[in-house]
C-alpha cells in the first residue's frame, strides 16, 4: 500500500512540460475569434471600396442591418441547436410554411391576424418538437430526419395555396393586419420620435418631395432588428450563464456522458429543435407582415445560410462548442457583404462565391482552434 | 485499514440479468463496506460491465435483490442510484473534453444563483469549489476555465472521482479507471482511490489488471462467465491464483509458462 499511497500525492505545482500560455493565445482561444476578425475585415473592406456609395448613411445602415437581422434570427436558433449536437435542415422550408400558414388563416379564412400568428407559432413549434422527438427516439442523424421535413414542409407550402387559392403567392395580408394588435410586434418600428429628433438636428436626411416630405428617411428601427437583438441577448445569456446552458453544451459534447450524470439530454435536444422552429417562425412572420404577402418559395436555402453563419461564428459541426455572439457576427458578415457588393456595384452572384470561400476558411480555423482547446495533436 | 466490522453499504444477492436468450449474469453476489476497496476482477465478457450497470441503476436485475444500507432498493434510473449515493465513473464517458473543468464538475448539478426572478448558474461558487476540490486531490489547475481536453487521462479520472466525492457518494464505482493509462498516471489514480477510501467511502474498483487490484484492494471478487467465483481477503490470495481464476484455469497456466511469467 505504502508504495503507491504516498508517492504521487505531492503533484508538482508546475509541470516542466507545460509551457505557459500567453495572454494573447488565451484570448485567441474562443469561438468568436474568426467572426470578430471577419467582421472587422469586412467593414474595413467596404469602408474603403463602398464608403462613398451611401452604404454608411442612415438609409444604407438600415438596409444592411435589416438583412443581417434576418440572418441573425435564424442563425441564433441554428447555433443553439448545433451546440446541442443536432442540425435542422428544415429551417428554410419552415419559413415558407409558416408564412403560408399565416396567409391562409388570415386571408383565406378571414380570421384575425393575431390568431393566425399565434396558431402558426403553435403549429411550427409543434413540428419542431416532432422533428426533435423523431431524432431522439430513433437515434437517426438529425441530418436525415430534417432533410425529410425540408421536402415535406416545402411540398405542403406549395400544395395548400394551389389547392385552395389556385396560386402560390397570397397577398392582402397588409389589409388584414390593419389595426391588429399583434402584427406591429413583427412588422412595426420603434424609436420613431428619436429618429424625428435626429432628422431635426440634421443627422439624417429628410424626404424633400412626395407625400412624406419633411419626414426622416429612416423613421424608426424595424421590429425585425429588435427581435434579432433580443434573441441574441436572451440565447447568449441562457447558453453561457444558466444551468440549462450547461446542459446544452453537455448534450452536444457527449450525450451519453451527460445522461450518466443526470442531464435530461432528450428534453434539451427537443427544446432546441422547438427553439429553432420558433426562430424560423419569427423570421417568417416579420417577412409576411412587412411584405404583405406569402410566397411558396420563401426561405429557400435559408437553412444552409444559417448553418454557415453559425460555423463562421465558431461553432463545431460536431456539437458541444460554439457561441451565439459568434453566430450573430457571422450573420452580420453575411448581411454586410450581401448588401455591400450591391453598393460597391459588384455582380451579386459573386456573393455565393464569397459564401463558399468564407465557409471553407471558417471550418479550417475552427478545426485548428479545437485542436488547441482539447490538446489534440 | 478497511473496517470489516461495518455493515455493507450495498449488498447484491444472487443477481441475474438476462438479455433475451443471453444470460449475462447468472447469480452474482457482491457487497461493499465503508472505507474498503473491493476489487471486481474479470476478463472481457465476464459480465463486469453488466454487473456495475445493474448496481448503478442502468439495468434492472432479472432476479436477485439489491440492499442499500440494509434496505431493499429498486433503482429505476442512474439518477435514483446517484441520489442514494452510488456514483459511477465510467472509463471514457467520465468527462466532456470541450467543456471547462468547472462545467464538467457541476454537470447535472449546477449551483444556482437567483437574481430577481431569473435563475443563473453561480460561476464564482462553482469555480472556487472546483479549484479547492481538485487541489485536495493533488491537481493544481491553471484555471477552472481550462477545457478538460487539456488534462491527461489520469487527471480526467481524478476530476470525475473528485466530483463524485464532493457530491456525497457513499459508494464509488470505478469502471476500469486505469486501463488506458500510463504507469505514472495509473499510480496517481490508485493513490486517489486510496485517499477516497480513507474518507470512509466504499470503493468498487473494476479492473482486469491483477497488479493494479492488489495495489489498493482490500477484498477481491472474481467474475467469470456471469458468476462470482468467490471473494478473497487481502493477503489470502496470490496474484497467480487471481489470474487463474479470471482466465479460467489450466490453459492459462500453460500459456503463461510459455510466456515466462504472470501476464
Amino acid at each position: 500500500m505504502a508504495e503507491t499511497g504516498q508517492g504521487a500525492v505531492a503533484a508538482p505545482v508546475k509541470d516542466e512540460r507545460v509551457k505557459e500560455t500567453s495572454a494573447l493565445r488565451k484570448a485567441l482561444i474562443r469561438p468568436e475569434l474568426g467572426a470578430i476578425v471577419g467582421t472587422i475585415a469586412v467593414f474595413i473592406f467596404f469602408i474603403l471600396f463602398a464608403g462613398d456609395s451611401g452604404m454608411f448613411n442612415a438609409q444604407g445602415i438600415l438596409n444592411w442591418s435589416t438583412v443581417s437581422a434576418q440572418f441573425m434570427i435564424i442563425a441564433v436558433g441554428a447555433c443553439m441547436l448545433m451546440i446541442a449536437g443536432e442540425f435542422d435542415l428544415s429551417v428554410g422550408s419552415m419559413i415558407g410554411f409558416a408564412g403560408m400558414s399565416i396567409a391562409l388563416i388570415a386571408v383565406t379564412l378571414q380570421w384575425p391576424v393575431w390568431i393566425a400568428i399565434l396558431l402558426t407559432f403553435a403549429l411550427c413549434v409543434a413540428i419542431g418538437a416532432l422533428n426533435g422527438f423523431i431524432v431522439v427516439k430513433t437515434g437517426l442523424p438529425s441530418f436525415i430526419v430534417t432533410l425529410a421535413f425540408l421536402f415535406i414542409l416545402r411540398g405542403f407550402t406549395i400544395f395548400f395555396p394551389q389547392l385552395i387559392e389556385r396560386q402560390t403567392i397570397i397577398g392582402g395580408i397588409s389589409d388584414a393586419a390593419e389595426g391588429d394588435w399583434l402584427a406591429p410586434m413583427f412588422g412595426g418600428k420603434i424609436a420613431g420620435p428619436f429618429f424625428d429628433w435626429l432628422a431635426s438636428i440634421g443627422v439624417i436626411d429628410v424626404f424633400e418631395r412626395g407625400t412624406r416630405a419633411g419626414q426622416p428617411i429612416v423613421d424608426g428601427i424595424p421590429m425585425l432588428i429588435v427581435w434579432a437583438l433580443v434573441l441574441v441577448v436572451v440565447a447568449h445569456t441562457i447558453l453561457t450563464r444558466t444551468q440549462f446552458g450547461n446542459w446544452i453544451f453537455a448534450a452536444g459534447g457527449d450525450a451519453q456522458a451527460a445522461r450518466y450524470v443526470g442531464v435530461p439530454v432528450n428534453r434539451v435536444k427537443i427544446l432546441m429543435f422547438m427553439f429553432t422552429a420558433f426562430c424560423a417562425t419569427v423570421f417568417a412572420t416579420c417577412q409576411v407582415i412587412e411584405f404583405g404577402s406569402a410566397g411558396a418559395d420563401r426561405g429557400l436555402l435559408k437553412e444552409f445560410e444559417a448553418i454557415i453563419a453559425v460555423v463562421i461564428g465558431g461553432a463545431l459541426l460536431t456539437g458541444g462548442y460554439g457561441s451565439v455572439v459568434g453566430a450573430a457576427l457571422g450573420a452580420l458578415i453575411f448581411g454586410v457583404v450581401q448588401q455591400g457588393l450591391f453598393f460597391a456595384g459588384v455582380e451579386s452572384s459573386l456573393f455565393r462565391v464569397f459564401l463558399g470561400v468564407i465557409l471553407l476558411f471558417a471550418v479550417i480555423l475552427n478545426t485548428y482552434i479545437r485542436r488547441i482547446i482539447t490538446g489534440e495533436r | 485499514m478497511a473496517s470489516f466490522d461495518h455493515n455493507p453499504i450495498v449488498e447484491m444477492k444472487g443477481i441475474e440479468k438476462h438479455f433475451g436468450p443471453i444470460i449475462a449474469l447468472n447469480g452474482v453476489s457482491f457487497d461493499v463496506r465503508p472505507g474498503e476497496c473491493h476489487c471486481l476482477l474479470g476478463d472481457n465478457g465476464a459480465g463486469k460491465s453488466t454487473f456495475i450497470k445493474t448496481m448503478s441503476g442502468v439495468h434492472k436485475p432479472t432476479k436477485g435483490e439489491i440492499l442499500f444500507e440494509g434496505r431493499r432498493m429498486n433503482f429505476d434510473s442512474p439518477r435514483d442510484a446517484m441520489e442514494a449515493g452510488i456514483a459511477t465513473v465510467y472509463q471514457d464517458l467520465a468527462m466532456i473534453p470541450l467543456m471547462s473543468v468547472t462545467r464538467n464538475f457541476w454537470m447535472g448539478r449546477e449551483p444556482i444563483k437567483k437574481i430577481g426572478p431569473m435563475k443563473f448558474m453561480d460561476f464564482s461558487t462553482a469555480n472556487a469549489v472546483t479549484m479547492e476540490e481538485m487541489r485536495k486531490m493533488g491537481i493544481n489547475l491553471r484555471s477552472p476555465d481550462q477545457a478538460v481536453g487539456t488534462l491527461s487521462g489520469g487527471e480526467r479520472q481524478t476530476v470525475a472521482i473528485a466530483r463524485a466525492v464532493y457530491f456525497g457518494a457513499k459508494v464509488l464505482i470505478l469502471d476500469e479507471p486505469t486501463s488506458a493509462l500510463g504507469v505514472r498516471q495509473t499510480a496517481n489514480v490508485l493513490s486517489t482511490i486510496d485517499r477516497v477510501r480513507k474518507t470512509g467511502i466504499g470503493v468498487v474498483f473494476i479492473t482486469h489488471n491483477v497488479r493494479h487490484a492488489l495495489a489498493v484492494g482490500d477484498r477481491f471478487t472474481v467474475l467469470n462467465r456471469g458468476r462470482t467465483l468467490g471473494t478473497a481477503q487481502r493477503g489470502q490470495i496470490s496474484p497467480e491464483e487471481l489470474q487463474d481464476m479470471m482466465a479460467g484455469g489450466q490453459e492459462m497456466v500453460e500459456l503463461e509458462s510459455s510466456l515466462g511469467g504472470t501476464v
